[in-house]
């Protein structure tokens, strides 16, 4: 289908580092089964590099995809790094997404930071608590509480 | 190799379709308004495809206006009756839940207008009983408009019994058929209906025309104002190649009406089979009050966008009420309507057969729904927290 990029389609047909880890270091999931979109992001860190990160996805060709290649970016980066992970950076990796499809790019991107938090908070490490907004739940795709 | 199964959305045009729309971009080129030969030709085409048309819906002919299909037929037929309503005092339409947008869009703007709508809930088999039309209707109702078979799901309405209330009780009934016309026995006067809109790409005939059957003596509003064709209820140069297409179509579809639908129920019922053999599925709308054709499954633990992409990479064309298909937030109304919660209406998945199938395609695509429901629940945070327990299977 010409609705995605092949990039997009290379990743929702092979996506890279799907699965969990056991004993993660932080775990993140945004999204809902109500808007389609639930990501959930485990990390693995050590000496303050993301050694692996693995993903699971209930969503849309985007959101597998989106959620596929934000680990992609973060993988084997520096914490510091992963935490300025940007939705465009996901979309333009992957040659773009279709405007209705964008949220799919942000989801990504709060599954990251959320599973980063997770990380802060279980070792009780400061951070800047401005980095983290409004990542409780996908605000950027749905609002509608049908 | 391609096996379409999403003929609910569109069909292949017909070898007689075709060959008899051909003609008439060729040689037979002539305005049906002209008074010369060249004109007349095609005159005479278009009456004798308005005449073989009104044969098969049994009506007359001058009951039949082309329109440029079943959403401009929808909504020509819902503002007429509107229209004839508001000026014996009478504002209220009665429709049910899970209509085409056609309609459902037309009837938001008739309620901006003053019209009361009230929608009957269609119940989990996705059907409305007659007896709710009769309790609904009023004084002032002015319309019911009730759809043949749904478009998603297949279910059919108990056409015959709302026509027979409302020619009881004086109310315009109109039925959007599209989804019916050439797959189930449609007859206007029987089923007393007095309004009708069809499509001809649901039967095998080209697209962007359909018409609108208004029995004699309810008068349509004009939504093209225009030159005096179709007796003045549609302006604009017949589409006669088009015409010539339906008509051809119409009526290969109702010779082969019964042959048809007996190959279809048989794919129809061993594809239902095969897909409930996936744990955590489940069938909307009626097992048995259903088109022929018509399959449309929930799965839990998935999202129907990526369940349709993955069947186009096995070469299979479907269709979902998800709501990452249709670009809006929200899943399919018809889903809704008949109790599905947005959880489990993202996961769905709709097969739509011709007569063109074979049971062979029907049983790879069997094997391949098996396999790619089980590859996305794999990846999917949901399903792992069903299986694990830490949430509540929705499909038992």
């Amino acid at each position: 289908m010409a609705l995605y990029s092949e990039k997009v389609m290379d990743h929702f047909r092979n996506p890279r580092n799907v699965g969990i880890i056991e004993n993660a270091d932080g775990i993140g999931e945004v999204g809902n089964a109500k808007c389609g979109d639930i990501m959930k992001v485990y990390l693995k860190i050590e000496d303050d590099i993301i050694a692996d990160v693995k993903f699971e996805t209930f969503g849309c060709g985007s959101a597998i995809a989106s959620s596929s290649m934000a680990t992609e970016l973060i993988k084997g980066k520096p914490v510091s790094e992963a935490l300025s992970l940007t939705n465009q950076a996901v979309v333009e990796a992957l040659d773009g997404l279709p405007v209705h499809k964008v949220h799919c790019s942000v989801l990504a991107e709060e599954a990251v930071k959320k599973a980063l938090l997770d990380y802060y908070k279980r070792n009780g490490m400061t951070y800047d608590p401005q980095q983290f907004e409004d990542h409780e739940n996908c605000g950027s795709c749905c609002d509608h509480n049908a | 190799m391609r096996i379409y199964l999403d003929n609910a959305a569109t069909t292949k045009m017909s070898k007689t379709a075709v060959n008899a729309l051909l003609p008439y971009m060729d040689d037979i080129y002539g305005n049906p308004s002209s008074l010369h030969l060249a004109g007349q030709a095609a005159a005479e085409a278009l009456a004798d495809a308005r005449k073989r048309m009104a044969n098969c819906l049994d009506c007359a002919a001058d009951e039949i206006t082309f329109t440029s299909g079943g959403s401009e037929a929808d909504n020509q037929a819902l503002y007429s009756a509107a229209r004839i309503g508001a000026r014996k005092g009478k504002r209220h339409i009665i429709s049910t839940a899970f209509e085409h947008h056609a309609v459902l869009h037309t009837l938001d703007k008739l309620e901006k207008e003053g019209f009361e709508i009230t929608l009957l809930d269609v119940h989990e088999n996705g059907i409305v009983h007659a007896k709710q039309v009769s309790d609904a209707i009023r004084e002032d109702t002015c319309l019911v408009t009730v759809m043949y078979a749904n478009n998603e799901i297949g279910t059919v309405q108990p056409i015959q019994k709302i026509g027979e209330i409302c020619r009881a009780r004086d109310v315009i009934f109109h039925t959007d058929a599209v989804q019916a016309v050439g797959h189930l026995h449609v007859n206007v006067r029987e089923q007393n209906i007095d309004m009708l809109s069809l499509s001809a790409h649901k039967f095998h005939g080209p697209k962007g025309i359909g018409i609108l059957y208004c029995r004699k003596g309810i008068p349509l509003t004009t939504l093209i104002e225009g030159g005096a064709q179709e007796r003045g209820r549609r302006g604009g140069t017949e589409n006669i190649p088009a015409i010539m297409g339906m008509a051809a179509a119409l009526e290969e579809a109702c010779a082969l009406i019964d042959e048809n639908a007996g190959k279809l129920t048989v794919l129809r019922d061993r594809l239902i089979a095969g897909l409930s053999e996936i744990p955590h599925s489940i069938l909307n709308g009626d097992a048995g009050r259903r088109l022929p054709g018509n399959v449309n499954f929930c799965f839990e633990g998935i999202e129907g966008e990526s369940l349709l992409l993955l069947l186009d990479d096995k070469g299979i064309c479907a269709s979902s009420g998800s709501a990452c298909t249709s670009g809006s937030l929200d899943p399919s109304h018809v889903l809704l309507a008949i109790g599905r919660i947005h959880d489990i209406a993202h996961g769905s998945l709709r097969l739509t057969l011709s007569e063109e199938n074979t049971a062979e395609e029907i049983e790879y695509t069997i094997q391949a729904v098996k396999e790619v429901v089980t590859y996305l629940r794999g990846i999917s945070p949901v399903w792992r927290d069903l299986v694990e327990g830490k949430k509540e299977f929705i499909i038992k």
